[in-house]
């Protein structure tokens, strides 16, 4: 056993050998203390995100499921979420604006990121508000999308005039789930700007906006799987 | 490095009142005794029905109060309480907060407030599970696997209200147990103490915290499968539901896959039984190393082993489901990877007994249960062999050769392994040694009663006697003797459970008159026997945290003095035997 003869200091720190070979690898996970050179937030904002993962995995697997074991035709998508405007008949547009504004609160978020690093705090905090603000519009272009849905087409959940009545269930429940997980990232966002605003952090270090902004690129990713498997499929 | 682990107590931080002292808590150490007596007094709850359940199967027709709707409910919240609220609870709430910063020399949890939260709204679930036995309708009866459709169609007991509850409180002990889950792995990853490296900690840490990996993986498809199922029930969707008769009448569903639920609830179901299963593998490992006086035989293989089970239990669900009108092709593949789960189980027992081969054994109370432990978990993994073939599975699927099997491997086993780490740590967490003669009472009774009860149930499992009926009713098949058989098993189950007050008691005196157990009774070498209070106060370690110069398994390393060398002595601190000035210990 190799065990007792462990030197009792921590050992990168005499590890000469940088490069990422095998034996560097082990070394780290080998170490005392800590395996990953992150905040334990960060680390555990990782965790629940892959958990979280299962979770919107396992959603889509089930839709997938039983849109292929479903006995009758499953409504054309890019029909049921066309959109009419100024008289032309535009399949997808209102989800293509939707995702649009959603990748874009990313870039404002990862820039959120960066001048958190740099101490420019109000920058930040303005960018973290612009973040919320255009997951706030998502949410606001949801529940549009949802009234148009349940009061013009007469989708309900339990059936619907196109179909296999798995759509509307599958549909209301997975962009429900998701639109959730947007709303409480614009809660989260606008508890943490605050925070920031009022100094909280000064003295604690600006990881909480990067461990935010992890949690608001996940929302943003699973929206991409969404809207691939819904809209496009 | 971010977050160092702060090395000097911050004497601000411990609450002074008793009410933050005890109830809401954050010191992960009362956190794990809230936890453990939440999960203890609901586990009595699942032993009361299942003794009711027994009472009916063995003397049919003498209990008027035992309707066939209420067996179903009784055997329904027996499986669900015991394998959730009771084991997943109690091993990784319970001994896995008390033991993960003890045993990694940490202060406490990384996010204590956190752990506090998962603590009530695990009680939340219970509370919300509990309350299913007073609605109207009562608890669900559908069986703890809540297979649709039968579960929320009128027919089933408790379709009304219990099964709305029941999977309310699941979604609420999800919460609860990420809650949980989230801490436990970031405190392993990140916050042990210096020197103690992944492969230096305790075998019980590592079955926890694969354990825990495995319940944030395992844990959403439960979670997903209980939204829709509720949603079917209270909406009316149809993710579940088939176009079906309901009594005679058709019902407004259409088109759902009940097959999907059975895929989702055993791609949750199996890594359960190792949820269950790895902390007590863990745990059963350091009991057998402390109390046999040797190192565990093969520490990395243990590791490795722990960790390969970990992956293998998410490949192996459709098991469960050989007989459900899957493609047979699946049966192939399933079968294979159920059976190499036998190679690091198999590398496991080996591994104990090779422990306790030759080693200086102490027959104390945790040994006689970890030996027991042995036993009974031999003895149900290979009867999952028989199952695990997809030709030998198909006769004796859903007959009480089933019922032996999995509460040999997955009920008695993990709870042989609760009583070993009971009568081990109850020193450590109240300061006083439980009773032996109590203990060998309890021990003896419980370990010979549980062959009585589940020796013939492999019989009658082979004889076709199906499970989950209320009443066999007269067949060809099944012979007169089979419902003597019955009559002894219940009487054997009933005197099981009267035992289990014996602990109780030994628990409760013992607490107030046990012998004082000073802090490191068994000699054992890992760092939660070295605080220098026991029971350990809030932030665990005195003044500085331990620094851990060696592995957990230091016993009887030839040329020392002591028969054991706890993590935290240094090399030139052991004292040799006299005449020996040589360095044998370093070379173990």
């Amino acid at each position: 056993m190799k065990n007792t003869e462990l030197p009792t200091t921590e050992r990168h720190g005499d590890n000469k050998n940088t490069d990422l070979s095998w034996q560097s690898v082990n070394n780290d996970w080998s170490n005392d203390k800590q395996i990953l050179d992150m905040p334990w937030g960060k680390l555990m904002m990782w965790i629940f995100l892959l958990s979280d993962t299962f979770i919107f995995s396992i959603f889509l697997i089930s839709y997938m499921s039983a849109r292929t074991a479903a006995v009758a035709p499953w409504p054309n998508a890019s029909e049921v979420f066309a959109l009419t405007i100024g008289g032309h008949h535009i399949p997808l547009i209102l989800i293509a604006i939707m995702t649009f504004i959603l990748i874009t609160s990313s870039g404002t978020m990862a820039l959120a990121v960066n001048y958190a690093y740099r101490n420019e705090i109000k920058k930040t905090v303005y960018l973290m508000l612009a973040t919320a603000a255009l997951g706030l519009s998502f949410v606001g272009l949801q529940a549009f999308e949802w009234s148009k849905l349940i009061i013009d087409e007469g989708i309900r959940p339990w059936g619907n005039p196109f179909g296999a009545e798995q759509f509307g269930a599958a549909f209301f429940m997975i962009t429900g789930f998701h639109g959730m997980h947007v709303s409480i990232g614009v809660i989260y966002l606008t508890v943490i700007a605050n925070r920031i605003r009022k100094g909280y952090y000064q003295n604690k270090g600006y990881h909480i906006v990067e461990i935010t902004g992890l949690y608001w690129h996940f929302v943003d990713l699973v929206w991409v799987f969404i809207f691939a498997f819904f809209y496009l499929w | 490095m971010y977050t160092a682990i702060t090395d000097q107590v911050d004497e601000s931080s411990h609450p002074k009142s008793f009410f933050y002292k005890y109830i809401w808590s954050q010191d992960h150490k009362v956190i794990a005794i809230q936890y453990s007596i939440t999960a203890i007094c609901v586990g009595l709850v699942a032993l009361v029905l299942s003794g009711l359940m027994r009472l009916q199967l063995g003397f049919p027709d003498s209990f008027s109060f035992i309707d066939p709707s209420s067996y179903l409910q009784f055997v329904t919240m027996h499986g669900m309480i015991m394998v959730i609220y009771l084991l997943t609870a109690l091993l990784l709430g319970g001994f896995g907060n008390y033991l993960i910063p003890l045993m990694i020399g940490a202060r406490d949890m990384v996010f204590p407030f956190l752990n506090m939260l998962s603590f009530w709204t695990y009680l939340l679930s219970v509370i919300v599970l509990m309350a299913s036995f007073f609605v109207i309708g009562g608890p669900t009866g559908a069986g703890w696997t809540l297979y649709p459709p039968a579960s929320i169609l009128e027919g089933a007991p408790g379709a009304s209200n219990g099964i709305v509850l029941m999977l309310i409180s699941l979604a609420i002990f999800i919460v609860a147990f990420t809650m949980g889950g989230l801490n436990y792995v970031t405190t392993v990853l990140q916050a042990r103490t210096k020197g103690m490296t992944l492969m230096r900690m305790p075998l019980t840490i590592w079955g926890i915290f694969v354990a825990t990996i495995l319940g944030l993986l395992a844990f959403p498809a439960l979670l997903v499968s209980a939204i829709m199922m509720l949603f079917d029930k209270l909406i009316g969707t149809s993710f579940f539901m088939p176009a079906i008769l309901s009594l005679g009448d058709s019902v407004d569903y259409s088109g759902g896959s009940p097959i999907l639920f059975q895929h989702l609830f055993w791609f949750f179901g199996h890594p359960e039984v190792y949820i269950v299963a790895l902390p007590a593998f863990g745990m059963v490992s350091d009991v057998i190393s402390t109390h046999a006086r040797k190192n565990i035989f093969g520490y990395r293989m243990m590791v490795w082993a722990i960790v390969a089970i970990g992956g293998l239990s998410f490949v192996v669900w459709a098991h469960h489901m050989y007989v459900s009108g899957m493609n047979p092709y699946f049966g192939f593949f399933f079968a294979t990877t159920t059976l190499i789960i036998a190679v690091p189980t198999a590398i496991k027992v080996y591994n104990w007994l090779l422990t306790l081969w030759r080693g200086n054994i102490h027959l104390t109370i945790p040994m006689l249960f970890a030996i027991g432990f042995i036993f009974t978990f031999t003895h149900g993994g290979l009867t999952g062999l028989f199952l695990g073939n997809v030709v030998v599975d198909l006769p004796l699927s859903d007959t009480y050769f089933v019922v032996a099997h999995f509460h040999m491997v997955m009920g008695v086993s993990p709870i042989m392994v609760l009583f070993a780490a009971l009568y081990h740590w109850y020193p450590k967490i109240t300061g006083r040694m439980l009773n032996t003669g109590l203990g060998k009472i309890h021990f003896w009774g419980t370990f010979l009663g549980t062959y009585a009860i589940y020796l013939p149930m492999h019989y009658l499992g082979f004889l076709g006697v199906p499970r989950r009926y209320f009443a066999m009713g007269e067949t060809d098949f099944i012979p007169q003797s089979a419902q003597t058989l019955n009559a002894g098993i219940t009487i054997s189950a009933i005197i099981v459970g009267l035992i289990q007050l014996v602990f109780i008691f030994n628990a409760i005196w013992s607490l107030f008159k046990g012998k004082m157990a000073g802090d490191n009774p068994w000699q054992a070498t890992t760092l939660e026997w070295q605080t220098s209070q026991t029971p350990p106060v809030h932030g665990n370690w005195g003044k500085n945290v331990p620094i851990v110069y060696r592995w957990a398994y230091d016993y009887s390393v030839p040329g020392v003095k002591d028969d054991f060398i706890p993590q935290n002595v240094p090399q030139d601190e052991v004292v040799m035997l006299e005449g020996n000035t040589g360095n044998n210990g370093e070379n173990q």
